[in-house]
């Protein structure tokens, strides 16, 4: 329970510097943010936080489920495009995965660190 | 019989047991056929009975109770991040430029293409920022004029698709380096991307989610250009 203390506490402060400050980023990244500082600082240990982290992560698509279910409230909006929007998605996902990938790997091989 | 029925499904307990027992067992069955996308099952059998007993609104209220994970869970991904750092110092110029590379050709993708199918300018705007971290990429989608409902959508779905192809895909072309999985994850499909992949590599997941800050920042301020451009 106290890696899920810890982690509920950074988020909160992540939520409560976005709004105090209106930061462009979403609260629970700015709790990423402050979270990996303070492990990278021992203000945090890591033995601390690790059970519940890899807990978290392991089943972290779960979390999204009710989000894509919500897809069902907009599928009105856009049922007459529905081609070009889903020839949208895939295409250009498609392209920056295949485009991203591409050049982080030539990078990391052209400094010669195979990592 | 009926009614208590309708009762149960108004209860919060609906949506998240639901969700829990649907997701659980999709993932023993992905256990059995590796190519199954639990998320997808999970998702693609709760659209469908919720559709059949316009359960909707009631669904979400359980659903939430799931969703508010997502906070402490992203805060969680500071710990492979933490761990791993040393290795990707060493690579941060091949992850950023990578970032910056995915994120301009995804905004020149989704323009080009909505384009060559004459999709309406209010999708289109909606559609730009989907590679990005939900609660951002509604926030351009607004910022730009579109509807920021339909760009929490477009980000959902993209986050499926990549979770779903992106591993296959960079596979087949021959991509294998942790770095390059991780970099084009994070940047092409955000968080849904990065649960998926580190699921196999802590390395892959930690990568995933910088480049999935990183992309956010980048496309943010890709935005302003944009606005005055279109």
């Amino acid at each position: 329970m106290l890696g899920f203390a810890i982690l509920l506490g950074f988020n909160l402060l992540g939520e409560a510097l976005r709004a105090v400050f209106s930061l462009p980023l979403p609260g629970n990244v700015i709790g990423l943010i402050l979270f990996a500082a303070a492990l990278g600082l021992k203000w945090i240990r890591l033995e601390w936080v690790e059970e519940t982290s890899q807990f978290l992560l392991k089943h972290m698509m779960l979390f999204f489920a009710p989000i894509i279910v919500g897809v069902v409230s907009a599928a009105s909006l856009i049922k007459n495009e529905w081609l070009g929007v889903a020839a949208g998605l895939l295409l250009s996902t498609a392209l920056a995965v295949l485009l991203t990938g591409f050049v982080t790997q030539s990078l990391i091989k052209e400094e010669g660190d195979r990592g | 019989m009926k009614e208590a029925m309708t009762d149960l499904l108004n209860e919060p307990l609906y949506g998240a047991a639901a969700t829990v027992i649907l997701y659980v067992a999709a993932s023993a069955l992905q256990r059995k056929w590796s190519w199954l996308h639990p998320l997808f099952i999970t998702c693609a059998v709760l659209i469908v009975f919720v559709l059949m007993t316009d359960t909707y609104e009631s669904y979400q209220v359980g659903g939430n109770w799931l969703t508010f994970f997502l906070g402490p869970a992203t805060g969680a991904l500071g710990v492979p991040l933490y761990k791993h750092m040393q290795t990707i110092r060493k690579q941060l110029k091949a992850i950023a430029a990578g970032v910056v590379v995915g994120s301009v050709c995804g905004l020149a993708g989704v323009w080009g293409i909505l384009h060559l199918f004459d999709v309406s300018r209010a999708v289109l705007l909606s559609m730009l920022p989907k590679s990005v971290t939900a609660p951002v990429a509604i926030e351009i989608a607004r910022q730009l004029g579109g509807i920021p409902e339909l760009g929490a959508v477009f980000t959902v779905l993209t986050g499926l698709i990549g979770s779903m192809f992106g591993p296959a895909l960079l596979k087949l072309v021959g991509i294998r380096h942790d770095a390059a999985i991780g970099t084009a994850i994070g940047t092409s499909s955000h968080g849904i991307g990065t649960a998926r992949v580190i699921r196999d590599s802590e390395m892959q997941g930690s990568i995933s989610s910088l480049s999935m800050g990183l992309a956010a920042i980048v496309t943010s301020m890709l935005a302003i250009p944009l606005y005055y451009l279109l």
